[in-house]
């Protein structure tokens, strides 16, 4: 077996290479899902960077490419055309850590996050869930909550990430 | 109390002692004064469900990159100062697969280790002719291949007279979410390796050569530029009914 390449922290200068018009924008005319990254003594962190990846509304995981569509000629991203529903969301953190979704509800009832953030040396998995799941009644007592997002009127949910300390957010391993 | 250079030496020094020889950075090396508050305390849930959504992940394809967008030198109307280089390799699975098709995105400082980003105020000159930003799907051998300088190491403030090795940030997708890595690649023979807490988060030291490509000089190209490899191996698990499709 190949032994793999370490991971190493974003960096706090990948703003301008990462995100890309329309990253926040899964799709149109759905749910928003909304939220502050906040650190282990509760200040929000502004240079967080998180990934998104998620079923569409009948369960299907296959994606489609198109999340940073290009300009063949000026090279310029054009963004999503909004027909492709591609399952994919890059949002960076605001001055006030706080970031927003805006997507379609996934058919399987969860969200897949991935948090890199300056000072996160390796990448963290969670999960946003809209509504209960069975999943949920497995993880540590009290925690569970830390994974459901609160549904703040309808459409409009709400989904803070603890990186550490009192409420910390449940992060997931696969690779084991 | 100034923090320099030999208190994070020593704080090195002693978590190299003690902690396990890590493949990957340990969340939480205190020598990276950042990690401190940002990394959490409870123990990582193991999830095993063969159905998880994370053993899939986002597709990429050719409408979301433009070939010039793997020249990093060809950007701007003149041409970016330092020393040109290339950087190729292959992106494999932990068991040797190829990664096809998949986007592999970069970014670094230019030649004098400054990132034009509002929050870099390290004072060396920008390059109105280089933004250090690039991407480039896969080949169907797992390849990928850019052009760009070689970024300078740059000054920042983890304690006093701190300064990053010369590195280009790398993005890179697998086939599964779980495969998902964004990391640095560093240059060979780098004398600022040791002192570097970010490097020496991962404790491995046979790891940590894993992020240095290797100077190539078949891939130099006469007359024009210096050739670097560095292959990717990306860690987790992907869904194998995901490998016929792509
Ligand atoms: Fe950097």
């Amino acid at each position: 077996m190949n032994r793999p390449t370490p991971s190493q922290t974003v960096g706090p200068f990948y703003g301008y290479a990462l995100p890309f018009p329309g990253g926040e924008e899964i799709a149109t005319g759905g749910i928003t899902v909304h939220g502050h990254v906040y650190d282990g003594a509760g200040d929000p962190i502004p240079d967080a960077l998180l990934e998104f990846w998620q079923a569409d509304p009948s369960g299907s995981l296959k994606g489609a490419p198109g999340s940073l569509r290009r300009d063949p000629v000026t090279g310029r991203v054009v963004g999503r055309h909004g027909v492709d529903f591609t399952g994919f969301g890059r949002v960076p953190t605001d001055a006030d850590g706080h970031w927003t979704l805006r997507t379609l509800v996934p058919g399987n009832g969860y969200i897949s996050v991935c948090v890199f953030a300056r000072g996160l040396l390796h990448h963290l998995f969670t999960r946003i869930y809209l509504r209960h799941d069975p999943f949920l009644d497995t993880l540590p007592a009290g925690r569970a909550r830390t994974l459901l997002a609160a549904e703040e009127r309808p459409g409009l949910y709400r989904f803070d990430i603890r990186l550490q300390g009192e409420g910390e957010t449940v992060f997931l391993d696969f690779t084991s | 109390m100034t923090l320099t250079q030999a208190d994070i030496d020593r704080e090195i020094a002693e978590l190299h002692a003690v902690a396990p020889k890590s493949g990957h950075p340990l969340r939480d090396f205190a020598p990276y004064r950042s990690s401190v508050l940002r990394h959490p305390k409870q123990p990582l849930v193991p999830v095993k469900d063969p159905e998880a959504a994370e053993l899939t992940g986002p597709v990429f394809g050719v409408t979301d990159v433009t070939p010039l967008d793997a020249d990093l030198t060809r950007r701007h109307v003149g041409e970016p100062l330092g020393e040109r280089i290339t950087v190729e390799g292959r992106i494999l699975d932990r068991d040797g697969r190829p990664v096809r098709g998949q986007l592999v995105e970069i970014w670094q400082a230019n030649a004098s280790g400054r990132y034009p980003h509002q929050r870099d105020d390290h004072p060396a000159p920008l390059d109105p002719n280089f933004t250090g930003v690039g991407r480039c799907l896969t080949d169907e051998e797992g390849r990928y291949k850019f052009t760009t300088i070689k970024p300078g190491p740059y000054p920042w403030r983890n304690h006093r007279n701190a300064w990053r090795p010369a590195h280009i940030h790398f993005s890179v997708f697998g086939t599964a979410f779980t495969q998902r890595l964004v990391t640095q690649m560093y240059f060979p023979g780098d004398p600022l390796f040791p002192y570097d807490p970010v490097l020496q988060s991962v404790t491995d030291p046979a790891a940590r050569d894993r992020l240095v490509a290797a100077y190539d000089h078949d891939l130099s190209v006469p007359e024009w530029s210096l050739g670097y490899r560095w292959d990717i191996v990306l860690d987790g698990p992907a869904a194998t009914w995901m490998e016929e499709g792509r």
